[in-house]
């Protein structure tokens, strides 16, 4: 389980890679992935091509970051979803949430 | 750490010089020391003294240094009393011997009065360790014990408030694993007063106390709710805007909601955010999904939260199975999950509907095997069943005061010098609206119960004539004799309303009789017993209620409003 970030050239955009599981112990280090980002970006990517699993938990994180963000304003992508990641994000209907490619 | 303070030292030696060596390096270390001259004695002082380091001769009279490091070692407990063998001997067997005896080391005559001193502060510093250690282990054995308590305190309210529900009733089939309800998982079951079953099973978002923490609101607005007659809708509206407003975020509810009609046998599924739940057909034994099209209960507040569910016609004997993502979720030795495959092929080995609940929950205890569980395992069936089934459930309902006001009657006379002060309307209009369902009516309640009061008073009551409004000026004659006649007035209107339920919803009747003459209304019936008559608000009247009526001599009229079930 690892997390890491990097900014797009313009820094207008932060991507959080998630490695691994994406569950209850990655909260600290998701959230000051985001928190902590200094510019702070004007969207989010969330890049989930090394996460495996996600669980409950992991959508909370994911409302957390779109609380973050702005709400319903916010702009957030979640991209590279496995078939098995993106079930779980499908049967919550998190795409009328998040742009998930 | 090295200014440590000063140890108590225990020195068990027979031969009085070696003794005197050790005490004086030891002394002179700054720690207190203690002496004994036997392993008795070492045994008497250890237990009278408690010191910090004990070092043993190995060869003493009475009882040898072996025996006496098994005795402290004993006696010591779960503390660590660091044992430190004094002895000349060096054959290996010697020394394995004293260190199985539970000494901890040994030191070689002659003393090194360095290597000494290491070792004491050595194992001072063990010492210290395994106290702070102990110190630590209590403190969380302290904490998880007043955590199961509060657990327990906990489960206990929850029951209570699972409990006023019809989850015993014949038709529903439950499991949820004993670590499921205090990771958030919740099923909750209620039959509405016109017979239908609620069940609701939903799934917190995370594990412990905070997920089990949402359940709280979730049932008791459930059961508030559905014992007054609230529809699904209405209920997972309130949940949801329950949850969101106090909820806070990333801290949310999977959820199924259905709702079983027994009398025209249909089923209505909500599902936001649970797996896929499974309809069992039982004649032709096919399976057929309900897929997860909402959000989850407590994400989005307001209008962007959807309430549309699912409608599926049933026949007795068909089952409904319902779960949280504890199944799918699974895992084997090798961490490989259950998945849904093998939650289809359950269904797709057995001919008869009455053992799928079961053959369930064996093939996933014997796929997950006496691993751990990741998740909460929680599984629900629920029968289609004809409606006597159901009935000894409704009538235990009937029985308390939980199935509030459904069938009721009144009689309301406004009276003469009631008319100028008194409006009626908001009295009669709040007492209608105790019945739930009615309460999204109110606005066409209210034209209806407006229309008729008026008619009855003006018309009937003050006997004023509808064709005056045709002018402008004849209006304001209208109202002028209006005002006159509300003081002189000797007559009364009388209301009489009356409520009961049907197995799609229910029907208000409302009659009104004034003291006035009446009106002809003979004239304009038609076959059906409805008025061609245009007066008296009667196109708006006939378009609300299904059923218009006038009577006596044209002052008494009956109307019927009805209501269906659902939506």
């Amino acid at each position: 389980m690892g997390i890491r970030t990097s900014y797009s050239a313009d820094t207008n955009f932060l991507t959080i890679a998630v490695e691994g599981r994406f569950d209850f112990s990655a909260h600290q280090e998701f959230r000051a992935a985001y928190e902590e980002a200094d510019p702070q970006p004007a969207g989010f990517n969330v890049d989930m091509s090394e996460t495996n699993y996600l669980d409950s938990s992991a959508l909370g994180m994911l409302l957390l970051l779109r609380d973050h963000a702005g709400g319903d304003g916010a702009n957030i992508t979640i991209e590279n979803c496995s078939a098995d990641v993106k079930k779980i994000l499908t049967i919550s209907n998190f795409e009328q949430l998040f742009t998930i490619k | 750490m090295t200014a440590a303070k000063p140890l108590t030292v225990l020195i068990a030696d027979d031969t009085k010089t070696d003794r005197m060596i050790l005490e004086s390096i030891v002394k002179k270390e700054g720690h207190l020391v203690v002496s004994a001259e036997n392993g008795v004695e070492a045994i008497e002082v250890y237990n009278a003294v408690r010191p910090d380091i004990v070092l043993l001769d190995v060869l003493m009279p009475e009882l040898d240094g072996v025996g006496a490091a098994r005795a402290i070692k004993e006696a010591a407990g779960d503390e660590m009393v660091p044992i430190i063998f004094l002895t000349s001997l060096n054959d290996t067997d010697s020394l394995v011997r004293c260190l199985e005896a539970g000494g901890d080391d040994f030191l070689s005559k002659p003393y090194n009065r360095f290597i000494l001193q290491a070792k004491i502060k050595a194992f001072s510093r063990m010492r210290d360790m395994h106290t702070t250690m102990r110190k630590q282990r209590n403190q969380i054995q302290l904490n998880n014990d007043h955590m199961l308590q509060e657990q327990a305190v906990a489960k206990q309210v929850f029951d209570n408030i699972a409990h006023s529900g019809c989850l015993h009733a014949s038709n529903v089939r439950y499991f949820m694993s004993p670590l499921a309800v205090f990771n958030g998982d919740v099923l909750v079951g209620a039959l509405r007063p016109s017979g239908s079953m609620l069940i609701l099973l939903g799934d917190f978002t995370g594990h412990g106390l905070p997920a089990a923490i949402g359940a709280m609101p979730l049932a008791s607005t459930f059961y508030g709710m559905a014992h007054k007659g609230f529809s699904l809708s209405d209920i997972l509206q309130e949940i949801n805007q329950k949850l969101k407003s106090t909820l806070p975020i990333g801290l949310f509810c999977c959820a199924t909601m259905v709702e079983m009609n027994f009398k025209r046998n249909y089923v209505r599924v909500w599902n936001g955010g649970l797996p896929d739940c499974f309809v069992y057909r039982a004649k032709a034994g096919t399976i057929e999904t309900v897929k997860s099209s909402h959000l989850p209960l407590g994400v989005v507040g307001g209008k962007d939260f959807k309430d549309d569910s699912c409608y599926l016609e049933l026949e007795p004997g068909d089952r409904l199975f319902l779960w949280s993502d504890g199944i799918h979720e699974a895992r084997n030795a090798s961490g490989e999950m259950f998945g849904e495959e093998r939650l289809v092929s359950v269904f797709d080995k057995v001919s008869d509907g009455e053992v799928i609940f079961d053959s369930i929950l064996n093939a996933v205890q014997k796929f997950a095997g006496e691993g751990e569980r990741d998740d909460d395992l929680s599984l629900v069936e629920l029968s289609m069943v004809t409606p006597n089934n159901i009935a000894q459930l409704q009538d235990h309902y009937g029985s308390t005061s939980a199935r509030g006001l459904t069938e009721w009657s009144l009689s309301f006379e406004v009276k003469a010098g009631s008319f100028r002060y008194f409006d009626p309307l908001p009295l009669l209009l709040n007492i209608v609206q105790s019945v739930p369902s009615l309460r999204k009516h109110g606005g066409n309640l209210y034209t209806i119960l407006a229309e008729l009061y008026s008619n009855a008073l003006e018309h009937g009551v003050l006997k004023l004539d509808s064709a005056l409004k045709k002018s402008a000026d004849g209006f304001l004659k209208y109202y002028e004799l209006r005002t006159e006649r509300l003081e002189t007035t000797t007559g009364s209107v009388t209301f009489g309303i009356a409520h009961k339920l049907t197995s799609e919803g229910g029907v208000l009747t409302i009659q009104v009789k004034d003291t006035g003459d009446g009106f002809n209304y003979k004239k304009y019936q038609r076959k059906d017993g409805n008025l061609t008559y245009s007066g008296r608000g009667m196109n708006l009247l006939n378009d609300l209620c299904r059923r218009v009526e006038y009577k006596g001599n044209g002052n008494e009229v009956e109307i019927e409003f009805v209501w269906q079930d659902d939506h």
